[in-house]
């Protein structure tokens, strides 16, 4: 068992959770993730780590409940404990194996939406453990969606907010923000962007225009994580790859979204019918239009 | 008694009604009927049956004791060789091995030595005889990577020479392909993996779940820093291959490895359990082995129509006999030489159908099989929503990539001594499918049990 140490809302929808799991902490990196599974009956889930520390042997992951698991997860208090947790799984971030007096000469920029401002965070945190200060835009819908603003501030060089209602921040999307940058004659070698894959799309297509390679972080379907299942295949260049074994990261500008996005559909049927059943219980005829209530 | 020169019909489920649901087919003998089919045994004294076996379990003595009544006796026979008697009993391709080479089957069916094996081992749980532990401990401790058929026998096989061993397994739950590949309604999971589990456990063997070597932790670290003084690897075969045909990546189209590991191992055929299973009306399953049999009848007991789509002709099906006629009994459909040479998909990125081409069989190929041939002009269409490709796998790179001096051959697979299971790395060893490739549980439970003694000469020439 898996404890969990911590457990906190950051906001409406988002959590996080401190939990016990040495072997992981001992060994991840940047880049890299973790299955959690909650109980006997529970799916295989898979969660970016947003921090770890070494000594205290935990890990640190931030989520947002998306399906019948993740709501369960929420749930969960401190004191209480997964069942299964397993990682680091998937390959570190590039820059974790590269000379760190080369990388002080690039211009990093990162991108992060909504929740995707967990992975970012150990990124930009290792950078700056490096001697590496990186830009950072944090986009999110409104204001209380906005996370890790402290911490992110700490290890950031620049840090740009952003919000797509204006309530907090620049005004706009993130695409917005990095057009804004260049034009205030802003230069950078390389881009992170970790968020939704629709902004992550048009992220790759805006760094596309101004010849920066980019580098995004992909979640899609997978089950066991380690190369078994052929799940969470990408097409990146024409090749399928994946993403368990050969990301999760890869070339932002060769990645097929379109067909990505088509393949994160694939439960939406099975999985809205869980949650709506978990949520409404015994009470759940019908209404999400699929399942025709327990017929 | 019955016509000496035909085995004893071994009672199954209606094929009807198993095909709605996952208990196991095969419903075995009980007593008087083992006792019956034992009797018919020749015993040969140059028994070629042993040496079909490729863990050379005693056939004649353990069929003798069966014959006798003595099932304990029996048990015990077979526990000298084996450590999984309840997998292997309903798992080998045993027509081409132990009963391929049954002098009974020259003139009438073979004694039905699978079918004994599996009576007894069933015996023994239900009668609660587990196997010995070892007297004494001698204190050098071995790393198994993988929990799998191979791992568990070459751990079996340790403690009970008196190792202090530890299976890392990287899945939640110990079995490997037991587990999370081959179904319930074939090796039922509760009543006989976790038993078979449980038994190699009461060794004195420790299983660590979610340790994923390559990545919690190295071979590396294992040796230097951990105090383990060998290390087997039995870590499978890996990531599944694909056909490399325009629409592959459609949705609906999922490789037997992901279909098979969330209804085995999530057990997603099961109301209780949170993981989605895409259930499909009509599957189409590309491939003719043993997986796709599996993927085939479990589409099938998930209420789907199924076809299997393979390109030669069934007499080339690389599958067991038993698991093809099994199938065909159930109802799924087989479409023979034939193959996949696009997957059509809807507007949305569903799998809608599968163009295909018929083939004919020319001269035999490389591996001795007539090659499938394309037959012009001959290109159709299937409907379909649901892809299952069975195509076999392709060695995982986890561990390879991270241990210092493991050598791979050209496919990438671990290169090991078939009689040791020595790699080109001092105090490795390897075996089952991270060393042949995709093969069967008990190529890979030999593999184990040669690797389990290589391990202990080496570690009693280390300490001389």
């Amino acid at each position: 068992m898996y404890k969990i140490i911590k457990a906190e809302k950051l906001n409406e929808i988002v959590y996080l959770m401190v939990v016990e799991a040495p072997m992981v902490a001992k060994h991840c990196q940047p880049g890299q993730f973790v299955i959690v599974k909650e109980d006997d009956t529970g799916e295989r889930i898979p969660l970016t780590i947003c921090d770890y520390d070494r000594e205290a042997g935990t890990i640190t992951i931030v989520f947002q409940p998306i399906g019948v698991s993740t709501e369960k997860f929420a749930r969960l208090q401190a004191g209480d404990a997964f069942e299964d947790f397993v990682g680091p799984l998937g390959c570190p971030s590039e820059f974790v194996n590269e000379d760190p007096e080369a990388l002080k000469k690039e211009k990093i920029l990162f991108v992060a939406g909504g929740v995707g401002t967990a992975p970012v965070y150990p990124q930009v945190k290792w950078l700056h453990e490096h001697g590496i200060e990186a830009d950072v835009i944090v986009g999110a819908k409104t204001k209380d969606l906005i996370i890790l603003e402290k911490e992110m501030a700490a290890v950031a060089g620049n840090l740009y907010i952003t919000t797509d209602d204006g309530s907090y921040g620049r005004s706009g999307m993130v695409t917005k923000v990095i057009e804004d940058l260049m034009a205030e004659g802003k230069t950078y070698t390389k881009c992170v962007s970790i968020g939704p894959m629709i902004m992550m799309k048009f992220c790759c297509l805006t760094t596309k225009k101004y010849d920066i390679p980019t580098i995004v972080s992909m979640n899609p379907i997978m089950v066991d994580g380690t190369g078994m299942c052929g799940a969470c295949r990408v097409i990146v260049g024409g090749e399928v790859k994946f993403a368990c074994v050969d990301g999760p990261e890869f070339d932002g500008h060769l990645i097929d979204w379109d067909l990505a996005m088509k393949r994160q559909q694939m439960y939406k049927t099975e999985e809205g019918r869980a949650l709506l059943k978990l949520r409404e219980g015994d009470t759940h005829h019908g209404g999400c239009g699929q399942c025709g209530g327990d017929k | 008694m019955g016509d000496v020169l035909k085995k004893v019909p071994v009672r199954e489920q209606d094929p009807k009604v198993r095909a709605t649901n996952f208990e196991e087919v095969c419903l075995g003998y009980n007593k008087e009927e083992a006792m019956e089919e034992a009797a018919r045994c020749l015993n040969c004294k140059n028994a070629k049956c042993v040496q079909g076996c490729p863990v050379n379990i005693d056939i004649p003595a353990f069929i003798h004791q069966v014959k006798e009544g003595n099932f304990e006796e029996a048990y015990k026979v077979i526990g000298k060789s084996s450590s999984l008697p309840a997998v292997c009993g309903r798992v080998c391709p045993q027509e081409t091995q132990c009963e391929g080479k049954c002098i009974r089957g020259i003139k009438g069916e073979p004694v039905s030595i699978g079918k004994l094996e599996r009576f007894v081992a069933d015996w023994a749980k239900e009668n609660g005889i587990k196997p010995e532990a070892p007297a004494a401990r001698n204190g050098h401790k071995i790393a198994v990577i993988g929990s799998g058929p191979s791992g568990l026998t070459c751990a079996g096989d340790l403690a009970k020479m008196g190792y202090d061993v530890t299976i890392f397994e990287a899945l939640h739950q110990p079995g490997g392909v037991l587990v999370y590949g081959i179904p319930e309604f074939r090796l039922p999971k509760d009543k006989v993996v976790k038993a078979e589990v449980e038994n190699v456990k009461s060794l004195g063997v420790t299983i660590d779940t979610n340790v994923i070597i390559g990545k919690s932790t190295t071979v590396d670290e294992l040796l230097e820093k951990e105090g383990f003084e060998a290390v087997f690897i039995g870590s499978g075969a890996g990531l599944p291959m694909f056909m490399g045909i325009p629409g592959e990546v459609s949705n609906g189209v999922f490789s037997a490895n992901e279909y098979l590991t969330r209804s085995n191992l999530m057990k997603a055929f099961r109301e209780d359990y949170d993981t989605p299973i895409v259930t499909g009306k009509k599957v189409i399953v590309v491939g003719g082995g043993n997986v796709a049999m599996d993927a085939a009848r479990t589409a099938l007991r998930l209420g789907a129509e199924v076809h299997i789509v393979y390109r030669r002709s069934e007499e080339e099906l690389p599958a067991r006999k038993e698991e093809v006629h099994h199938a065909k009994e159930e109802g799924v459909i087989f479409d023979l030489l034939t193959n996949p040479t696009e997957i059509l998909a809807d507007e949305n990125g569903w799998v809608k159908g599968v163009r295909c081409v018929r083939m004919e069989l020319g001269e035999p190929d490389a591996s001795g099989r007539r090659r499938p041939m394309v037959i012009e002009g001959s290109e159709f269409e299937m409907e379909a929503d649901t892809v299952i490709m069975s195509l076999g796998t392709s060695p995982n790179p986890l561990i390879s990539s991270t241990t210092i001096g493991l050598d791979v051959n050209r496919r990438k697979c671990i290169i090991a001594d078939e009689e040791t299971g020595a790699t080109s790395k001092e105090g490795v060893y390897a075996g089952g499918d991270a060393v042949t490739g995709a093969a069967t549980v008990i190529l890979a439970m030999g593999a184990g049990k040669a690797a389990a003694k290589g391990i202990d000469e080496f570690i009693k020439s280390k300490n001389n």
